[in-house]
């Protein structure tokens, strides 16, 4: 049995989570990667914005920081320039990340700044009752979409390759083995690391749009979930509506803090 | 050959802020620009790497205020600067700065407004702003200076305020003091007083983040120094974690606002002149301050009665102080860029009307008007 009770608050619990949420299946599987990079819980620093998932600081033994929606990427890069030493991660949701927080989100993969994010999607706003979401599929149900959402949705993990990240990658709540892997890579990654996160919602996505139960979801993730390598043999057609998981980008480029670091030697030499 | 004062500069407040800034330990800067306060970025972009500290330039406003709360958790004295529109949209995270008692100094340039207003002119409109920009009852520090030496000394105390009291600091400045060069005598080093945040000498495994004590002011624990505590926007406990406990909400609520209340006195600064006999006092901070001195002493030498009452902290606003003059002062007139924001605050201290002295034209206050206004006074 891996030793969760290591870094988790457990005076803190019950946490908030229905049953069926993905948040503690993707909470384990940073807890298992972490533990396997052998990270010390003083150099960890846990960000966070606003929603189900972004309750997790509460309940893990970290420095941990809950901040307002959408900002927890900006609060992190004032934490990371100001302490490069610290592991920087952000934990996300798709409205928190990609609606109120796109912009820092596309800024902080721009810069290619040294942290991990962890966006967990959804597709819907849990906390705040099921309200449609940039990542709620066209034609799928949320309380402010009662007759089906007619907005395309965000390709999140494109999103952050388009921008600038160093390492991007797409797993799903039935995919955890290959989960723990890439978030492993993540954490060591210098630079702007991406790991999107499919993830159920029994309570308000699943049950308005008849999905089943959580477990039926990770079915359906097993069944509809395509590895990239296989996608690239692949056509649009064939790939519509798919998931594709995998590691979609590991680059090297330039990363911030080690840019700026670089700028002082380089003026106090001049 | 004479001798060269090389602690004499002439500078712009913008100038004399960003480099007040170095001197008070500002090492983080995060900003967004925006006109009439671009020249403190210009000039910490330039300057922080050169000292050692971070200049990154934001996306937004909302960002820079992030940016540097996170900064300033990690322990390292940060600011950003700003005017109008952009302090509008940091206001949410002043309000979490505010909350999780995150030393951080906000510089607002003012322009005219409401919306993308003047941007190139003055304007003293966000005296409000500054104080109920953020939602709920929060507490705040506002201090505005007149003068580019003032620019200097009260950047420096904004910074020493807010590592003292955790509270936010915002210096209120205008387009004018931003951007006006005037001879500056650089202080020595050693003159200068410097606070820095008590933290915390407590073992992690009892360290309570909001840990009420006697002062009122829970002590500070730099991130990534083991003490492993959690900072949240919600409602929280001395431990730091959320809470809907009513008691602790309320004891978390009261305390934040006490600390303002408790430690007022201390905190509230003005400059006197010629009150001792005045019958007409002239209530001013900011660019208006500059004209008022002036026809305070224009009407001097007409043999009038008038004071002036110059403020440089505005929240906490001296109610006190300003009350106990009305016993003596026949009238108050107010001279503001605004249409009365601080006249409102000078009416509520006296209980009584004063005489308001506005312009929202993006033009200064002349000392001509407000003599006007001193002769058409009958005491």
């Amino acid at each position: 049995m891996f030793p969760y009770e290591k870094y988790l608050r457990f005076s803190k619990f019950p946490h908030i989570w229905c049953t069926g949420c993905g948040c503690g299946i993707i909470l384990k599987s940073i807890l298992r990667a972490i533990e396997r990079c052998k990270l010390s819980k003083n150099d960890i620093a846990l960000v966070s914005g606003i929603g189900c998932s972004s309750r997790t600081p509460g309940y893990v033994d970290f420095n941990t920081l809950h901040t307002t929606h959408g900002r927890a990427i900006a609060f992190a890069t004032g934490l990371k320039l100001a302490k490069p030493a610290l592991k920087v991660l952000v934990i996300s949701g798709d409205g928190d990340a990609t609606a109120i927080g796109g912009n820092h989100f596309i800024h902080a993969a721009r810069r290619n700044l040294d942290i991990t994010v962890i966006i967990y999607n959804n597709h819907i706003y849990g906390m705040t009752g099921g309200q449609a979401s940039p990542t709620t599929p066209i034609g799928k149900k949320g309380s402010t979409a009662p007759y089906g959402s007619i907005e395309p949705s965000f390709d999140i993990s494109g999103l952050a390759i388009a921008a600038g990240a160093s390492f991007v990658a797409r797993a799903t709540c039935y995919h955890i083995v290959q989960l723990d892997k890439f978030l492993e890579k993540g954490f060591m990654k210098k630079g702007f690391s991406l790991i999107e996160v499919l993830a159920p919602c029994p309570t308000y996505y699943s049950r308005p749009n008849r999905l089943g139960t959580s477990v039926d979801m990770l079915h359906w993730y097993k069944e509809n979930s395509i590895p990239v390598e296989k996608a690239r043999t692949l056509s649009e057609n064939e790939k519509k509506d798919k998931i594709i998981i995998g590691i979609l980008e590991d680059r090297e480029r330039p990363e911030f803090c080690e840019e700026y670091k670089k700028m002082v030697e380089r003026i106090r030499k001049a | 050959m004479a001798k060269q004062n090389v602690n004499v500069k002439l500078m712009t407040g913008n100038e004399a802020c960003a480099e007040a800034a170095i001197v008070a330990g500002m090492r983080f800067f995060g900003g967004y620009p925006i006109t009439p306060s671009s020249e403190i970025a210009e000039v910490l972009a330039r300057r922080l790497p050169e000292v050692g500290g971070i200049f990154v330039q934001m996306e937004d406003e909302l960002a820079s205020m992030a940016t540097i709360i996170g900064a300033s958790l990690a322990g390292i004295k940060s600011m950003t600067a700003t005017s109008g529109p952009g302090f509008s949209l940091m206001q949410e995270n002043i309000g979490y700065a505010s909350m999780t008692e995150v030393p951080c100094v906000i510089i607002n340039v003012q322009r005219g407004g409401p919306s993308t207003g003047l941007p190139t002119l003055p304007a003293q409109a966000d005296v409000m702003q500054a104080r109920w920009g953020t939602h709920g009852d929060h507490s705040i520090i506002v201090v505005a200076p007149s003068t580019v030496r003032e620019t200097y000394d009260w950047t420096i105390k904004a910074f020493n305020l807010t590592e003292q009291y955790r509270i936010p600091v915002v210096v209120l400045l205008d387009e004018v003091i931003a951007h006006v060069n005037e001879k500056m005598v650089i202080p020595e080093p050693e003159t200068i007083t410097i606070i820095d945040r008590k933290r915390s000498t407590e073992s992690p495994d009892t360290y309570q983040p909001y840990k009420q004590n006697d002062l009122d002011i829970p002590l500070f624990a730099d991130f990534g120094t083991g003490y492993r505590y959690n900072v949240t926007g919600l409602s929280h406990d001395e431990t730091g974690f959320p809470t809907n406990d009513p008691q602790k909400i309320n004891a978390l609520y009261s305390r934040l606002s006490r600390k303002l209340e408790r430690y007022q006195d201390q905190i509230i600064e003005y400059k006197t002149e010629y009150l001792e006999d005045a019958q007409i006092c002239i209530v001013a901070f900011g660019s208006s301050a500059r004209s008022a001195y002036r026809a305070v002493r224009l009407a001097r030498q007409q043999g009038i009665k008038v004071g002036i009452f110059q403020l440089f902290v505005i929240w906490p606003f001296p109610y006190k102080i300003l009350g106990r003059l009305a016993s003596q002062i026949k009238a108050f007139i107010v001279p503001e860029m605004n249409l009365g924001q601080i006249a409102h605050e000078v009416s509520c201290a006296i209980k009584s009307d004063v005489i308001k002295v506005n312009r929202v034209d993006g033009s200064l206050i002349t000392p001509n008007e407000i003599l006007e206004r001193i002769k058409n006074v009958s005491v």
